[in-house]
């Protein structure tokens, strides 16, 4: 049961090693448009420091949208997704594989970057450890929301404007309790409360969306 | 005599029917199979061969009708769809990965079968070609690749989709081979192919699904 | 439908005639007669819709399926209703006509749901298939309706308290009450109607070559 998952989780991450620009478009993005709002506002010191969070936030949901795009393509065109759904480690079990990978490739170099970029909007110290909690707890709950989204439009070929109608929405709790957290710390109150709520949020994003993310991809085979 | 599959049984299929939007491909299509035969879909384009393969796979859901192996409904029997090795018009293999590493994880996730790659690489003519990337592969031989699976697996129930399409005579011959391999052990095959097929010697039936 | 005519406009008549005058909010109050029976729709057609889906996925009735996706432009309609109503509530009180507020926000996320809904299902091109992607989707959607509105109440919260649910000591007016049940009674009527007449015309284009259609057909 747990060869099969192991498996698809080398073979995701092999894959992403020899096609290294999908792993690092994104990272770009990311930094590409964090830039352009000081670019847009001006060198506006406390403008900039008090709206950096949000800032840092959209960008990272946009950027999280955008590169699951890849999550289940190719093995949706090449028919490795109809041959993983004739093993006998269930579906919902191999897609937490591919999106545990996936987060590995993607989420985990955006929150390495993101100290940089906190620099670069004047975040005081305190507030990117935090920021960096934040991301950490929420992007895999974005990764797995979104891949029920994906999974639904993966045969689509407008897929990709149909895909942002249908998460985001969903992703938007999760960058509540975030910026809420964010502006807690700022003002100096703890933001236990709302890291509960985001780790909460993750549990039942991984207890819930394998199975959704399953019944999706199977649709989407039909 | 080789060793015959454990896991085996038969396949009834009841008042079938697959619609394409507005468009019926087929209607009350009933067939069976038992072990040790072969079932041979004919028709035209379009007529509903895929889609037939597909719904027996479990990737499409049929509009009417059951399912049964063992006289079982298959709907929630997992076995059953364990036990098929599949090869449709997608390849099923990564073109990232060379074309040992393609074979490693089909082995690694196969039912239990103790042949080795190396073995395997040779018996398809892939074994100097062991460590180029799939991508770089001609049609055909990525044809092979894909076969390659049913040389690795236990499975007693084939599906087969075209199987042999840019395939060069030698090739399909040491398939062919394969396939009566497989059905004397006692296995199941399903297939289309507007190639000529060599089955000689088994029990083939015919399903011409544009009548 | 006679029926939703009648209570529709005796419960307009006396919500927006017979109601005495709110003594905080003057006579702008008198939009909360059509604002939250259609907000209290908006959310109850998204459940009638998650069940149907999970009816649908379950036991895969053609009928459930059609239901589902026939609520989801009357829902989003009544969301619609919801939210313009509700700006126009807020024009008087709030003197602008949008309010980052709780309730709002909430019913503007609900109302992006049902978009995302209507575009799945217009995207696949096969009926069936685009009817189990949309089940999936409302039922991912329902399990996040709570988080959503939570995570909002908790971002934001200007809207009055809830004034109707408090059984035991209502600190609305039975005057003002009655109209608003009768509304949200009238308004419940109108979407079984309009469901009805959704379903039979879907049904009737998806079913267009079956025997018991031409049937119908011939015999008219």
């Amino acid at each position: 049961m747990f060869t099969a998952w192991t498996q698809i989780f080398k073979r995701d991450l092999l894959i992403a090693f020899r096609r290294r620009s999908e792993i690092i478009h994104p990272i770009i993005f990311f930094v590409m448009v964090i830039s352009l709002f000081p670019l847009a506002i001006g060198d506006d010191k406390v403008l900039l420091q008090k709206i950096a969070p949000a800032i840092i936030w959209v960008t990272a949901l946009l950027a999280t949208m955008l590169s699951l795009d890849t999550l289940f393509r190719s093995d949706f065109e090449d028919g490795s997704l109809e041959q993983m759904t004739l093993l006998k480690t269930p579906l919902s079990m191999l897609v937490t594989a591919k999106i545990m990978a996936h987060w590995v490739i993607t989420g985990l170099p955006l929150i390495l970057i993101t100290p940089l970029l906190a620099v670069l909007l004047y975040m005081p110290s305190e507030s990117i450890s935090m920021l960096l909690l934040t991301l950490l707890l929420g992007t895999p709950t974005l990764s797995l929301i979104g891949a029920v989204g994906i999974a639904l439009t993966v045969g689509l070929r407008q897929g990709g404007v149909i895909l942002s109608l249908l998460i985001l929405p969903l992703y938007i709790p999760v960058l509540i309790f975030a910026t809420l957290a964010l502006q807690n710390v700022e003002q100096g109150f703890s933001a236990e409360a709302q890291l509960a709520m985001m780790l909460a949020i993750l549990v039942l994003a991984i207890t819930l969306s394998p199975f959704a993310i399953a019944a999706a991809l199977k649709v989407s085979l039909n | 005599m080789e060793k015959q599959y454990s896991f085996t049984a038969n396949l009834n299929v009841k008042n079938l029917a697959c619609w394409r939007n507005d468009q019926v491909l087929f209607n009350n299509l009933n067939l069976s199979l038992s072990p040790a035969n072969v079932l041979f879909l004919q028709g035209e384009n379009g007529s509903g061969k895929t889609s037939l393969l597909r719904i027996l796979c479990g990737f499409r859901l049929a509009d009417e009708g059951d399912i049964f192996w063992d006289n079982k409904s298959v709907l929630s029997n997992y076995e059953y769809f364990q036990n098929i090795s599949y090869v449709g018009h997608k390849n099923g293999i990564k073109d990232e990965l060379t074309v040992e590493e393609n074979l490693n994880l089909m082995r690694s996730m196969a039912t239990a079968s103790d042949i080795k790659t190396e073995n395997v690489l040779k018996q398809i003519g892939l074994f100097k070609r062991a460590d180029v990337l799939a991508r770089q592969l001609s049609a055909g031989q990525k044809r092979k690749l894909a076969l390659a699976r049913l040389m690795m697996t236990e499975n007693s129930f084939w599906v087969l989709d075209e199987p042999f399409t840019s395939l060069d005579t030698a090739t399909v011959e040491f398939f062919e081979l394969l396939i009566k391999k497989h059905v004397t052990r006692g296995g199941m095959l399903i297939l289309t192919s507007h190639h000529e097929i060599n089955l000689s010697g088994l029990s083939v039936n015919h399903l011409n699904l544009s009548s | 439908m006679g029926l939703f005519a009648i209570l529709f406009v005796y419960g307009l008549y006396s919500g927006l005639i017979l109601a005495p005058i709110d003594y905080e909010q003057g006579e702008a109050y008198r939009i909360i007669f059509v604002h939250v029976p259609a907000a209290w729709m908006s959310l109850f057609i998204y459940m009638v819709m998650a069940i149907t889906g999970a009816i649908a996925l379950i036991w895969r009735l053609k009928l459930a399926e059609i239901v589902m996706i026939s609520c989801a432009p009357i829902g989003a309609s009544f969301t619609f209703l919801a939210l313009v109503t509700g700006s126009i509530w807020g024009k008087p009180m709030w003197n602008t006509w949008w309010v980052w507020d709780a309730r709002l926000t909430s019913e503007l996320l609900l109302l992006f749901l049902y978009f995302g809904v209507m575009a799945l299902y217009n995207a696949i091109e096969d009926r069936r298939t685009a009817a189990r992607a949309v089940a999936i989707l409302a039922l991912v959607g329902v399990v996040n309706i709570p988080v959503i509105h939570y995570s909002v109440e908790w971002w934001n919260t200007l809207h009055q308290g809830p004034t109707v649910t408090k059984f035991d000591k209502p600190s609305i007016h039975l005057s003002m009450l009655i109209p608003l049940l009768v509304m949200a009674v009238a308004f419940k009527l109108y979407f079984i109607g309009s469901l009805f007449m959704r379903v039979r015309t879907e049904l009737l284009a998806r079913e267009q070559k079956s025997k018991w259609v031409t049937a119908l057909l011939e015999s008219k």
